[in-house]
């Protein structure tokens, strides 16, 4: 059953801390070997400050935090997000999100995730199935 | 810039989905929910094999979309792009054992405030013919 959620509610925070190696198991798991997000020195070659997280690993945050908050993974219809800035490892990440309007059992979540103060997924909205 | 690939599409690719990638996928993204992880919570719960979470729409259409996005055609300058945004709409979960063939088209490449949009389209169906996942891919070109 999914969880009930009005209008104006928050969704409960997701707090997720990806680990040294996390971008390589990830870059495994989803086939993205991109080196920038797995060669610290490659990255830092290219001007970035070192590897950095997959824009689409932060965003099955900001998707599981919906699920989580909806009752599992059928609850979630759609999931628009922006990436700006970089994603880095070894710093906690914060996914929050309040209902904007509940409509015909679907309601729209607008969500975020954060990293050191500094949003590097924005506007991100999402439909969640509520029944 | 050129803009001669919008309404371009790409030839299909199947997948097909392994109960253990879907493990492992669910691993690497945190996921804790059983119906992606234990067989038998996923069958408890009316589901024939672990559950594919919603993201993992990005393993199975990835093989879809790299063609596109590295087509000499669409031209993106890679050493000045970044994934400007992503949206995702699931029909029927994606359970393992299920094949999914993906399409992707060139739906639109826009210069804005002195930006290229490149966005991709991808529409995943599985065997039985429903649509599991849509996805619009944009791609941001800094300076064109």
């Amino acid at each position: 059953m999914a969880a009930l959620i009005n209008s104006g509610d928050s969704i409960p925070e997701l707090k997720i801390t990806p680990d040294r190696y996390l971008t390589v198991r990830y870059a495994g798991a989803s086939g993205d070997f991109n080196p920038i997000h797995i060669d610290e020195d490659f990255a830092q070659q290219v001007g970035l400050p070192g590897r950095i997280l997959h824009g689409l690993w932060t965003m099955a945050q900001v998707a599981r935090a919906q699920t989580e908050a909806g009752g599992g993974p059928q609850a979630l219809q759609r999931l628009k997000v922006q990436f700006r800035g970089m994603g880095r490892p070894e710093v906690e990440l914060q996914v929050t999100g309040e209902v904007r309007e509940v409509h015909d059992g679907v309601a729209i979540v607008d969500a975020r995730a954060v990293q050191d103060g500094s949003a590097i997924i924005r506007n991100a909205e999402a439909e969640l199935r509520l029944s | 810039m050129n803009t001669e690939a919008v309404g371009k599409s790409y030839p299909e690719t199947t997948y097909a989905v392994g109960r253990e990638k879907v493990r492992e996928y669910a691993y690497a993204v945190g996921e804790t929910n059983p119906l992606h992880l234990d067989v038998e919570a996923a069958r408890a719960a009316g589901y024939p094999d672990v559950v594919a979470p919603p993201m993992f729409c990005v393993v199975y259409s990835g093989p879809a979309i790299a063609p596109a996005i590295f087509d000499p055609e669409v031209g993106i300058n890679f050493a000045l792009m970044v994934h400007g945004g992503q949206e995702f709409t699931w029909g029927p979960l994606v359970v393992a054992g299920d094949e999914i063939t993906t399409k992707v088209s060139v739906a639109s490449i826009e210069q804005r405030g002195g930006n290229g949009f490149y966005v991709f389209e991808s529409v995943s169906t599985n065997q039985d013919g429903a649509t599991v996942c849509t996805g619009a891919w944009t791609n941001i070109v800094r300076g064109v």
